[in-house]
């Protein structure tokens, strides 16, 4: 087998390992549920018939094993169990119901500021390097420093009162329906893409920068220059290509990183997302919904990390040749 | 004293070679060199600090006395107004200074002892002990924090202990990389294996020839993760799942006057309120952040890639 092959099925061999961990990690918790739970849940008027009813139906007969199974197996079948909210009223429903259309959305959102901040960022910190220590490299470096220590709603609501009150470029609020047209949908999502852009630029922008300047040092690249290459080439042809491995890890690793700024966007422009509905699963204390939400954040976030290093052993030619 | 022909003092020669400075004349002169955005981090926090230290003193009103006109505009007796429940808001700006930069401290203090401890103990175990937390913290650390912070926060439920539990054990796992991995290079002294000889017990080793060894990068280390604690905090606060009411908090502060914000067109001032909880965070992560670069130069010698 080629070696290469055989890193990337460690890898991936490694991140089924840990999402399977993190699974486990994610249903234990439910183990630390304070005992009148059910209680809480069904209200005070519930009668301890009920309240029976109820632990069977959540299994805490069972052995945990038992359960981690049966939950699991729901699970990869896309069936996460029925939300807590409402039980009192004899109503039930089902979490993947909630899910489905929230997801949607937050796919959309992130989908959105990816095509805006990947080009940026990388035509941002190809041009920075192309006029480096001048003064439009040194604007840019100081803005994207500002702005990767600012909270995201900070960043969001500079952005609102800017754009959305003083100047009504856009709206403030995105709450899209599931009929909402396609361009209509782009321009509510404008500011929450805006915002997520703005934090996540910033990295991104620095590590092409700081890659291809690290290159510009090389013996190759004084040997193009002395051959009378011009600059824009020299980064272009025979600087970017070998900057790529880093270029492409940073790029997955702010992927990921939007997985968790997107929860708090989402709440500042109530947008119908997923990182909204487990912010309001927390606070009604709903756990199969939260156990839900943070399950495909974390997979999200494990897959992506583990792109990111599939890519970077693709990418690297010193990996392709072990000695 | 003088060297004429009369009196001579070796003393007195030996002295301008070499000047014996106090620690505070040492510190002066180190801070003289600093650079101007030093200057600026170090009067933010020590302003920060002033305010927190003294909130009864600064602040006119008391922490949650409620007046009558609740959303009042900026005047005299209100100098930025009042919230959705009539508190005067510089109050609760300077009391919040008070809960959520005492908060971001205990939390990160906690960290670092949960984090500091277990990474040299790790370093100086290197077997099972070691493979065992590694392995526990790359999990962890596969989970974004601020989703497993809100997981375990609506298990819990949200007050301020779980709240600095919870997050100082997820962020400790960062410290126990840094710490095993700076004390690994400390653990293979000679003098650390005389210690051992010498039959010292582990937390005399920890303490006595480790610690003072790794501290520069822990001391930085603590500046970022001081930031990266503190704008959790303010985040999970803004979603509501942080710091509770009544108490006042920056991150809770912006989201109840976030309202206000669209009314910039009738009153610009009253717009501005929630930005200040919001400013008022970022202000100190960039002052925190400058600090923390010049203490790395000044530690490690890195110069930025020119």
């Amino acid at each position: 087998m080629h070696p290469i092959l055989k890193t990337i099925l460690q890898r991936l061999g490694l991140g089924l390992l840990t999402l399977f961990v993190v699974s486990i990690i994610i249903f234990s918790s439910m183990q630390f549920l304070p005992g009148d739970f059910a209680t809480a849940v069904l209200g005070q008027s519930a009668t301890p018939e009920t309240v029976a009813a109820f632990r069977k139906e959540l299994g805490l007969n069972d052995p945990a094993v038992v359960r981690y199974i049966q939950w699991i197996g729901g699970v990869v079948q896309g069936d996460f169990g029925s939300s807590f909210s409402g039980r009192s009223a004899g109503r039930e429903r089902e979490v993947m119901e909630l899910i489905a259309p929230r997801l949607w959305n937050t796919l959309f959102l992130a989908g959105l500021t990816a095509a805006i901040a990947v080009p940026l960022s990388l035509a941002l910190g190809i041009t920075a390097a192309l006029y480096r220590n001048s003064l439009y490299d040194r604007t840019i470096n100081a803005t994207t420093l500002t702005t990767i220590s600012f909270p995201e709603f900070f960043v969001a609501y500079i952005l609102i009162l800017l754009l959305a009150t003083l100047w009504k470029v856009f709206p403030s609020l995105a709450n899209v329906r599931p009929d909402t047209p396609l361009m209509d949908r782009i321009y509510m999502c404008a500011l929450p893409a805006l915002t997520l852009t703005l934090v996540i630029v910033a990295h991104m922008m620095r590590m092409t920068r700081a890659a291809i300047i690290n290159l510009l040092a090389s013996p190759y690249i004084e040997m193009a220059r002395l051959k009378g290459v011009s600059s824009s080439k020299v980064i272009l042809k025979h600087a970017l290509p070998n900057a790529w491995a880093p270029i492409v890890n940073v790029i997955a690793f702010n992927l990921a990183y939007l997985v968790v700024g997107v929860v708090v966007v989402e709440v500042v422009f109530v947008y119908p997302g997923i990182g909204q509905l487990m912010v309001d699963a927390v606070s009604t204390r709903d756990i199969p919904v939260v156990q839900a939400c943070a399950l495909i954040f974390a997979a999200t976030y494990i897959l992506l990390n583990l792109f990111a290093d599939i890519v970077s052993i693709v990418t690297n030619p010193r990996l392709l040749h072990p000695r | 004293m003088s060297n004429d022909d009369q009196t001579y003092s070796a003393a007195g020669e030996v002295a301008m070679v070499v000047t014996r400075r106090t620690w505070a004349q040492r510190a002066w002169r180190e801070l003289k060199k600093a650079p101007i955005t030093a200057w600026f981090g170090l009067i933010v926090i020590a302003a920060y600090m002033f305010v927190a230290i003294f909130a009864p003193w600064v602040a006119p009103y008391s922490e949650s006395q409620v007046f009558d006109t609740p959303y009042a505009p900026w005047s005299s007796e209100f100098i930025f107004g009042t919230d959705q429940l009539g508190r005067d808001v510089w109050t609760r700006l300077v009391y919040g200074a008070r809960n959520t930069i005492g908060i971001a401290v205990a939390t990160t203090l906690l960290s670092f002892l949960i984090g500091g401890s277990l990474g040299v103990m790790a370093a100086i175990n290197r077997s099972w002990l070691d493979q065992g937390l590694s392995r526990f913290v790359d999990v962890l650390m596969a989970i974004p924090s601020l989703i497993f912070s809100l997981m375990l926060l609506s298990i819990f439920g949200s007050n301020v202990w779980n709240l600095i539990m919870i997050i100082a054990v997820l962020d400790s796992t960062r410290v126990f990389r840094l710490a095993r991995a700076v004390s690994l290079n400390v653990v293979v002294m000679d003098y650390v294996e005389a210690s051992r000889l010498r039959g010292e017990s582990l937390g005399w080793v920890m303490r006595n020839d480790i610690l003072p060894n790794i501290l520069p990068p822990l001391v930085a280390e603590f500046g970022l993760r001081f930031c990266f604690v503190f704008l959790t905090i303010a985040s999970l606060s803004f979603l509501g799942v942080g710091i509770q009411p009544p108490t006042a908090d920056w991150g809770s502060m912006v989201r109840e006057n976030a309202q206000l914000i669209s009314f910039a067109e009738y009153d610009m001032k009253a717009a501005m309120t929630p930005l200040l909880p919001a400013g008022a965070i970022a202000l100190l992560t960039v002052a925190v952040n400058f600090v923390v670069d010049w203490f790395l130069h000044k530690t490690s010698g890195i110069r930025d890639e020119k």
